[in-house]
């Protein structure tokens, strides 16, 4: 007879399911790497990796496609806390793309160098010879990620064919690739952007101040505070004005709006989230506007 | 809070689409942005009511074609419990994709259009969830609206439905009354039915009791990965030699005695470690790391389990498979790779006994092959042993994957019956 329940919360089995996966995947892949971009999933994404292999290291590189038009304090962050883990931290940046002729940048007011990463993170997997790339994307994000595998398959140009993935049963994952071919994983395919916040809260897990109430130059454009920089480029049309607002997601500053909010800590985050009535894309991401398979057709391609 | 994973399996015609998209929309899982998305396009599309169905069916190719292809997972969450759906679709020929979203599943809901009664597809959907030992199984009967909301029609439906499950390995089976459209009977009671005195279908989901559905009593510890920091300076783990992997069945304490397999030899648990510190058990589906007081060869893809409670030690296995390979297809003398917990070995298939049609439970012995969507059981030989139970008895340790050598696809998901 047992003596009690053994109930256990959503966020322990989250936690234990994304700890699995982790250590599936330095048991069963070559050369691994972590997308960190200091962004609040990646970071969470790190300390299960820390949780996965403790008291050893994470037996795999750190890596950021850094499109040179980020938040500094993002920046600073992912630098060191990198540091602070004693991890590997490689930089793939998209500048060096540019500057090699890997890629060609849009030019006016509304260019981004969203869509170039692509080039950047796969001539950087290729380049270090990687075959399994961990990402911290959720399935509650977006409609085309609803559907991805947390192994999900990439061909050797990087591609994702949502018609052919491979069927994915009970805790068992398929690591089966040629040469050229990587995976993409993603331990936090069944965390929602609640659950993630609960985990931070509960970790106590540092985040860039960009996430906290902050007073800051904005302008609106298509109903979305863009920042007051210089890689944004603004029209006369475009009056700056100063808000206080804070970020949902991290990603370029060229696309990446902020939301007013006065929420100054990870409670308040937490409140504000559970009373939105607005996905954080929908929100905050220019990138997912341009079309309703916007997010399918760039992970076509190799995106993230 | 804890969490409930259930799969829906259905057509459009019966109403799923509705049903989930009212269990999100009346948890405030949909947001306005993803609501007025589907609005327009359903405007755009000349559809005259909002077609809760684009909000699932993601992919351009569903979009294009107005079908489900693929599982999709969608999430909500009430003050009690977090919900994970895996949305399956309901044809046949997905047969695959509702065998992959019902193997992690707790429950299951199979809706049933009240003016139709119960369908081949109903049938073949309760079939598979027993098949995959869903523990719980929802029969949704839908439309009650439409059949005036009558008592007899619905008690119909439920014996008809109750003789068909006694075939079955159904472990708990709930019937309720709804109507997806007008949300009878989803989120609250419906004054429409005073005859029905049960619980809504989201009160059921909050309540039904899962906690005891994982195997607590069998000692199940599949080894994933060893590890051994190797850092010159740090004295403190200098010799430190851990187990990871996640419990798969029983309740771990330090102090334990213990089997390796495979090699036979007994060890205790000198200590349960975690990242955030000891603990003092470990049941699934905790993520740990076993410390031993002798020092064993052991390795991923061991087992660890009870000196008087092992798992079968086989190379011969007979099993259910589902194919889900679309070009191949399974028949004696095949040979594939088996992923069973964290152990790889090979395997050959041996004998084909027979394709089960999924619509009728028949048994063709007379089959050759198995194509795509297509059950049937099969004796395998394994290059080396693997540590299995019979399925029923624990779906972790008696599940496994086939994957075929030449194009590196899943092509099988298998349940173990037997094992010697």
């Amino acid at each position: 007879m047992l003596q009690r329940d053994y109930t256990t919360s959503q966020l322990d089995v989250l936690e234990a399911e994304a700890i699995h996966i982790m250590r599936e995947v330095a048991a069963e892949f070559e050369r691994p790497c972590l997308l960190f971009s200091g962004g609040k999933d990646s970071i969470v994404m790190l300390r299960i990796a820390e949780k996965a292999f403790w008291p050893a290291a994470m037996p795999f590189p750190l890596m950021h496609v850094d499109t040179g038009h980020n938040f500094d304090e993002v920046i600073e962050f992912r630098d060191r806390r990198s540091e602070e883990l004693g991890a590997r931290l490689i930089v793939a940046s998209v500048q060096d793309s540019i500057d090699q002729g890997r890629v060609v940048e849009d030019t006016g007011r509304r260019a981004s160098r969203n869509r170039l990463q692509t080039t950047t993170l796969l001539d950087a997997i290729e380049e270090h010879e990687f075959d399994a790339v961990f990402g911290g994307a959720r399935r509650d994000e977006e409609k085309a990620r609803a559907k991805e595998r947390v192994f999900s398959f990439r061909d050797d140009f990087g591609q994702w064919d949502p018609k052919n993935q491979r069927p994915e049963l009970w805790n068992l994952y398929n690591s089966r690739i040629r040469k050229g071919e990587h995976i993409r994983v993603f331990p936090l395919s069944n965390w929602t952007e609640l659950d993630v916040w609960d985990y931070i809260r509960r970790e106590g897990i540092e985040i860039p101040s960009i996430y906290f109430s902050h007073t800051r130059k904005v302008f609106e454009r298509d109903g979305m505070l863009l920042p007051d920089a210089e890689v944004v480029q603004r029209g006369d049309d475009e009056p700056l004005f100063e808000a206080v607002v804070r970020y949902r997601t991290v990603g370029d500053m060229t696309c990446t709006g902020a939301v007013q909010s006065t929420a100054a800590t990870v409670e308040e985050i937490i409140e504000e989230i559970a009373a939105t009535r607005i996905t954080e894309r929908g929100a905050t991401r220019a990138d997912d506007r341009a079309s309703e398979a916007a997010m399918e057709d760039r992970k076509r391609e190799g995106y993230f | 809070m804890d969490i409930l994973r259930f799969a829906t399996a259905g057509s459009v015609d019966d109403g799923k689409s509705t049903l989930i998209g009212r269990l999100l929309f009346d948890s405030k899982a949909i947001f306005e942005d993803q609501l007025e998305a589907v609005e327009r396009t359903s405007r755009d599309r000349g559809t005259e009511y909002t077609d809760l169905s684009l909000l699932t069916d993601g992919l351009r190719a569903e979009r294009e074609q107005g079908i489900t292809i693929d599982v999709a997972y969608r999430y909500f969450a009430t003050p009690r419990r977090k919900f994970i759906i895996a949305d399956t679709p309901g044809h046949i020929q997905y047969t695959r994709n509702m065998v992959t979203g019902a193997s992690t599943a707790d429950l299951a809901i199979i809706l049933i259009d009240a003016r139709k009664g119960v369908l081949e597809q109903s049938r073949r959907h309760a079939f598979l969830t027993s098949l995959l030992r869903v523990p719980h199984l929802v029969l949704a009967v839908n439309k009650m609206d439409l059949v005036d909301y009558s008592q007899e029609r619905f008690e119909e439906i439920r014996e008809e439905f109750t003789a068909f499950a006694s075939k079955l390995n159904v472990g708990d089976l709930t019937f309720i009354p709804i109507s997806a459209l007008n949300g009878d009977n989803v989120v609250s009671r419906s004054e429409n039915m005073p005859w029905y005195n049960g619980s809504s279908l989201l009160h059921h989901l909050e309540n039904v009791h899962i906690a005891s559905d994982r195997n607590l009593v069998d000692v199940r510890f599949p080894v994933q990965y060893v590890i051994r920091p190797q850092k010159a300076n740090d004295h403190a783990f200098h010799d430190y030699r851990g187990y990871a992997g996640q419990v798969a069945g029983g309740v771990l304490k330090p102090g334990d005695e213990v089997v390796h397999l495979p090699s036979g030899l007994n060890t205790r648990i000198a200590s349960i470690d975690t990242f955030d510190g000891p603990v003092e058990e470990a049941f699934p589906p905790m993520s740990v790391t076993l410390r031993f007081e002798d020092d064993l060869d052991i390795s991923r893809g061991d087992m660890i389990a009870r000196p008087n409670n092992r798992p079968h030690v086989a190379q011969d296995l007979e099993a259910m498979v589902c194919w889900m390979a679309d070009g191949a297809k399974l028949a004696p003398r095949t040979k594939l790779t088996i992923k069973h917990t964290t152990r790889t070995a090979r395997a050959l298939v041996r004998d084909l006994h027979y394709r089960l049609d999924v619509n009728t439970l028949h048994r063709d012995e007379e089959a050759t092959s198995l194509g795509l969507n297509e059950i049937g059981r099969v004796s395998l030989r394994v290059t080396q042993p693997l540590f299995v139970d019979n399925y029923a008895r624990n779906r972790l340790t008696g599940g496994f994957i086939l994957v075929d050598e030449a194009t590196n696809g899943t092509v099988a998901a298998g349940m173990i019956l037997e094992a010697r």
